[in-house]
């Protein structure tokens, strides 16, 4: 991977360097491309590329037969910064902008390791808290989530209920000022290792519509009558989980913001959390897409190189256009959000189209790999 | 004692590039090609930075000599938690020539204007493992100098350093000022956090012409041809001693 050189100093002066875009640059992962990002991006970037290779890499094989990741790389990736980097110094955050957070998320896809559930941690989770907690929530939790010692997860989809959010059941009844919470969730990423969960319970079952009633709680692992359920083994996207809430009592302070405001949160963050989905599927297109290449540049067959052969060169040529293209619409989403301005019908499109353009992309790079793109010790797979 | 500690830092060719000959033979292939910090280097500014949190130093500032493209270089060492930067800007052919003698004469001009207490340099650079520089820019500055050091320890004006040689490991003690040359087991680099990234930003980097330091940089040394290394050719069996002897002889080699 080469950083594009900058454009030699003409008579003394100091020259802009150009930041070519992806389609130009010697592969889509290069380090100094993307006029959305700066020098001190690309620099950030080297670091968390060399703490995924150096920290993760080595490990996840391990981890995916053990169905979860180790302690120990959360609070690596703590200790390096790698963690709350959108969430304000203030708060006990790192204190980045948008674009940083996306290296973290665009890198780990870089990688091919989607174990380690960061980017939830750090831009969903620590976003929802930082937003809408009390001091003294920001106080107790954040600093912990950044340093990797407290493992974020957010409870909102049921066995009953998934795109239907307001479908939701789990309960939470009034007691004095605690609350008594009751239900079960399902397919939570990071449900597993979560020290802190929140959970999206109703609060009114007399609103005047179901959005209308429902709140968001934080909920600690080992709090009485919260189980965990089984490790849940899907077809990727390890490391999630069920949970179970059995006459939890939760004191007043553990309300994540105002009764029955849950659902304007939920709403509120949807943009920020559809757009992480869009990045991570347009950099995960970028590996692939360039794992593919270094495969058919060397695999022979037909007396050459399968890169020789015409129809693989369209293919690969068809799919560079479509990454490039995408990748065009989802770094103005993050510019637009950066600047705080991204609405949340342009974040659902750029998750709708960059999560199925995610799966073309999977499916004609492992055709391109052949037999070997079943067999799941190749990367594609 | 001003407490500060010079960093020297190169810019080269990263250590995972496949290098090219140019078609000329003139050199390598440098354009669009992934540069990095020196290794070694990167393991001297850590050492630096190491002892200003240990506070037995007070500020580290980072150099490099070079064209526009090293102000990169500068950064990240400032990003690794060095003060503030000199570039000596050095450009065209003069930079194609430059060398440790050079080189060493721009430090040691630079550790004497800035009054340093210690220069702690890479061991040599991957580019051209010439090796030289700390021991030239210790001897034209008549300091004392710890060599391929792999443990560094100040006490006040005194350093205890432990040098990888040949034979296993040496212990020298030096009086500052002094000159340091890092090698590879004396420490591990940091990670550049993002808020150092930031704060990097701020720091400042003073330019400064090898002119303004009474240095001339032009080069007693000609390139004359570079070449790739021989394609390794293919070994021979031989069956008995008396086979190899024979062989070699026919080889002339003995």
């Amino acid at each position: 991977m080469s950083r594009m050189q900058h454009a030699e100093a003409k008579d003394g002066e100091a020259a802009a360097p150009f930041r070519p875009e992806t389609p130009m640059a010697k592969t889509l992962m290069d380090i100094g491309t993307r006029r959305i990002f700066s020098e001190e991006h690309d620099l950030f970037r080297q670091n968390v590329r060399r703490f995924f290779q150096e920290e993760v890499v080595p490990y996840h094989a391990q981890w995916e037969k053990a169905g979860e990741v180790s302690r120990e790389v959360w609070e690596k990736a703590g200790e390096h910064g790698l963690l709350g980097v959108y969430t304000p110094e203030k708060d006990g955050g790192i204190g980045g902008d948008l674009l940083s957070a996306a290296i973290v998320w665009e890198e780990q896809m870089y990688c091919n390791c989607s174990g380690p559930g960061f980017s939830l941690h750090s831009e969903i989770v620590m976003t929802y808290i930082s937003n809408y907690g009390s001091k003294a929530q920001i106080e107790h939790y954040i600093p912990q989530m950044t340093a990797g010692k407290c493992i974020g997860a957010i409870a909102m989809t049921e066995p009953g209920a998934g795109s239907d959010l307001q479908g939701v059941k789990t309960f939470a009844k009034k007691d004095g000022t605690d609350w008594i919470l009751n239900g079960s969730k399902v397919f939570i990423t990071n449900g597993w290792m979560s020290d802190v969960v929140i959970v999206v319970a109703v609060t009114n079952r007399e609103a005047k519509t179901a959005a209308h009633g429902i709140s968001l709680f934080l909920v600690d692992n080992g709090t009485k009558g919260f189980q965990k359920g089984r490790k849940l083994e899907k077809l990727g996207l390890q490391s999630s989980a069920e949970l179970f809430f059995e006459d939890v009592r939760l004191p007043a302070e553990a309300l994540l913001g105002q009764a029955n405001k849950g659902f304007y949160y939920l709403m509120n963050e949807l943009p920020q959390e559809r757009l992480l989905i869009a990045t991570m599927a347009l950099a995960s297109c970028e590996f692939m897409f360039e794992e593919t290449r270094n495969y058919v540049m060397q695999r022979k067959a037909f007396g050459r190189t399968i890169a020789d052969l015409q129809v693989v060169q369209h293919k690969l040529a068809e799919l560079k256009t479509d990454i490039c293209v995408g990748r065009a619409f989802v770094d103005s989403c993050l510019q637009l959000h950066n600047e705080k301005k991204l609405d949340s019908s342009t974040a659902s499109m750029a998750k709708y189209w960059a999560t199925d353009l995610q799966n073309r992309v999977a499916t004609q790079c492992l055709q391109l790999h052949g037999g070997w793109g079943y067999m799941w010790e190749y990367p594609i797979a | 004692m001003s407490g500060r500690v010079l960093v020297g830092v190169k810019r080269v060719i990263d250590y995972a590039v496949k290098i090219r000959v140019k078609p000329d033979h003139t050199g390598v292939v440098t354009d669009g090609v992934k540069h990095s910090m020196n290794p070694f280097c990167e393991i001297a500014v850590e050492e630096a930075v190491k002892l200003k949190e240990k506070k037995l130093i007070k500020e580290v500032v980072a150099v490099s000599c070079g064209p526009q493209q090293v102000q990169e270089t500068i950064r990240t060492a400032l990003a690794m938690g060095a003060d503030r930067g000199i570039h000596v800007e050095v450009s065209g052919k003069d930079y194609e020539t430059l060398g440790p003698l050079q080189v060493s004469k721009i430090l040691a001009a630079l550790a004497k204007k800035e009054q340093a207490d210690l220069i702690i340099l890479g061991k040599q650079a991957i580019d051209d493992d010439c090796n030289q520089t700390g021991q030239m820019t210790a001897a034209l500055l008549d300091w004392p100098q710890g060599t391929f050091a792999s443990e560094v320890t100040l006490d006040a004006d005194k350093l205890k350093v432990v040098r990888e040689i040949d034979g296993g490991l040496e212990t020298i003690k030096i009086k500052l000022p002094a000159v340091v040359t890092a090698d590879l087991r004396l420490n591990t680099p940091r990670y550049a956090t993002l808020p150092n990234i930031m704060k990097a930003k701020k720091k400042k980097i003073a330019n400064v012409k090898p002119a303004d330091l009474g240095v001339d940089v032009s080069s007693r040394l000609e390139v004359l041809k570079v070449d790739e290394p021989p394609q390794r050719q293919a070994g021979v069996k031989v069956e008995t001693v008396d086979d190899l002897v024979g062989k070699l002889k026919e080889a002339g080699r003995i």
